[in-house]
């Protein structure tokens, strides 16, 4: 039993991995995009980017799942995302995706806005372009920063991916789940919480190993 | 012909008049010290030669060639920009060393970067600019920290690396804002000797400092600033030593009480 069980724990943790991985794929670019936008120069970028932030900050991830997911048919009558697995995965992954870029980009703003300003300064004067300074320069300095804090949000992130559930993803604690009905028994559901803490285990030896390779500089 | 001619410069800060009417010329081979208290638009001046400030109106002529124009109403590009400041070279009061590098990566980042977007960063040029960053430090007095990261050095041996750093994009005017107003005492003289070897090797400076003997005794002329305009000007042992204006003769006495 205990086999079947962590067989198809497995099977579920499949899942949740895929969709943890593949939000980090599209937040983290997205979010150094949406943190630009938050900080532009020009009113007609930042102010939308800022209500989107507002907004997906301000309401649960839950709920954006189940609009992101429901929304298009309710409003346009057409389910864009289809009605199988792979459909609602993307759905997940798109909601996932979006609210993580937001979070992240306030983590990048507050990142980029505390290197000081000097450090753009003596690039400028040496004649580096705005990208050979914000490259060579400024990313760096400001990932040693924002190490910690995104760490945080991405051990938080593991354990948030159980929330696709509601959009029947068969991630792991659905898998969990689905034992109590088809068997009886509740604790592979309990189970299921080895995984998570074994995973975010691994993330965080990674995250103090990068913190530390980044300790030969202050 | 002057190397360094700057004409009429003003900058406002909203309603605050920063600069007014700078006008001065430095030959090829002067240190010129600018003196004056805080506020009196120093640090502004050398900004704006640096293009990291935009000046109102006036003009900034170097070679004869002019890279600003007050009157000009279009505005030049970055990359324009970018080739005009590289006439000057500026050293902060703080450093601003980038803390990620090595004293002697400090010292060739923006020479390597240059040389990458002309693609010419061939392995003979690597190690041309490798050779002439490891030079830079010798004369800086700096061969045995060239592996050190900032963190490790102290504030006089960064700030020997930034002026090393600077010189690296060989700049026709070395620019100092303040070079040794954020070190400890005992570190000012490895800074002020090594500004003071630049000068007798006839390198072009501005120096903006508020060392009075340094300033008279390294630089060939000296400005005394108050309120954003220039108040006197001349050779530096005059202007510190027989000041005419008196509020210079004020500024001076007041200093070196």
């Amino acid at each position: 039993m205990f086999l079947t069980v962590t067989a198809s724990l497995l099977e579920g943790f499949v899942t949740t991995v895929r969709l943890f991985v593949l939000t980090l794929v599209f937040a983290l670019p997205l979010g150094l995009i949406i943190s630009f936008g938050s900080m532009s120069r020009f009113r007609v970028i930042r102010l939308p980017i800022r209500f989107l932030i507002w907004v997906v900050r301000g309401t649960p991830l839950l709920l954006q799942l189940l609009i992101i997911y429901y929304g298009p048919g309710i409003i346009f009558h057409n389910n864009v995302w289809g009605s199988n697995d792979g459909g609602r995965f993307t759905a997940a992954l798109v909601a996932f995706a979006v609210n993580y870029a937001c979070y992240f980009s306030e983590i990048y703003r507050g990142g980029i806005q505390s290197i000081p300003v000097g450090q753009q300064e003596a690039g400028q004067v040496l004649g580096m372009t705005k990208s050979q300074i914000f490259f060579r320069v400024i990313l760096l300095q400001v990932i040693k920063r924002i190490v910690p804090p995104m760490s945080n949000e991405i051990i938080t992130l593991v354990k948030d991916t159980s929330l696709a559930r509601v959009i029947a993803v068969y991630e792991i604690i659905w898998s969990g789940q689905a034992f109590i009905k088809s068997a009886g028994i509740v604790w592979p559901l309990f189970y299921t919480g080895v995984f998570y803490l074994l995973f975010s285990g691994l993330l965080t030896m990674l995250f103090s190993h990068i913190e530390k390779k980044l300790d030969y500089f202050r | 012909m002057a190397l360094l001619e700057v004409k009429g410069l003003q900058k406002n800060f909203g309603e605050t008049r920063v600069l007014a009417d700078i006008t001065f010329s430095m030959e090829r081979g002067e240190a010129l010290s600018i003196i004056g208290s805080s506020g009196s638009g120093k640090t502004t001046l050398l900004r704006c030669l640096n293009f990291l400030e935009t000046p109102d109106a006036g003009q900034i002529l170097v070679g004869g060639e002019t890279l600003f124009d007050g009157a000009d109403t279009k505005r030049p590009s970055d990359s324009e920009i970018r080739r005009k400041r590289l006439h000057f070279g500026l050293v902060f009061q703080a450093f601003h060393l980038f803390p990620q590098y090595t004293a002697l990566e400090n010292v060739t980042l923006a020479p390597m970067l240059a040389a990458g977007e002309q693609k010419e960063l061939t392995a003979e040029k690597k190690a041309a600019i490798r050779a002439e960053g490891e030079a830079l430090l010798a004369k800086m007095g700096l061969s045995d920290r060239r592996d050190n990261y900032p963190h490790q050095l102290s504030g006089g041996q960064c700030q020997r690396v930034a002026i090393a750093r600077a010189l690296a994009m060989k700049p026709d005017i070395l620019c100092f804002d303040e070079p040794t107003s954020a070190l400890d005492p005992e570190l000012t003289g490895e800074v002020l000797r090594v500004i003071r070897e630049l000068a007798e090797q006839e390198t072009t400076m501005i120096i903006v400092t508020h060392e009075m003997a340094f300033a008279r005794d390294v630089a060939d002329t000296c400005i005394f600033m108050e309120g954003g305009v220039i108040v006197e000007q001349g050779p530096a042992k005059e202007v510190i030593d027989h000041p005419r204006e008196e509020r210079t003769k004020q500024f001076v006495s007041r200093i070196q009480a």
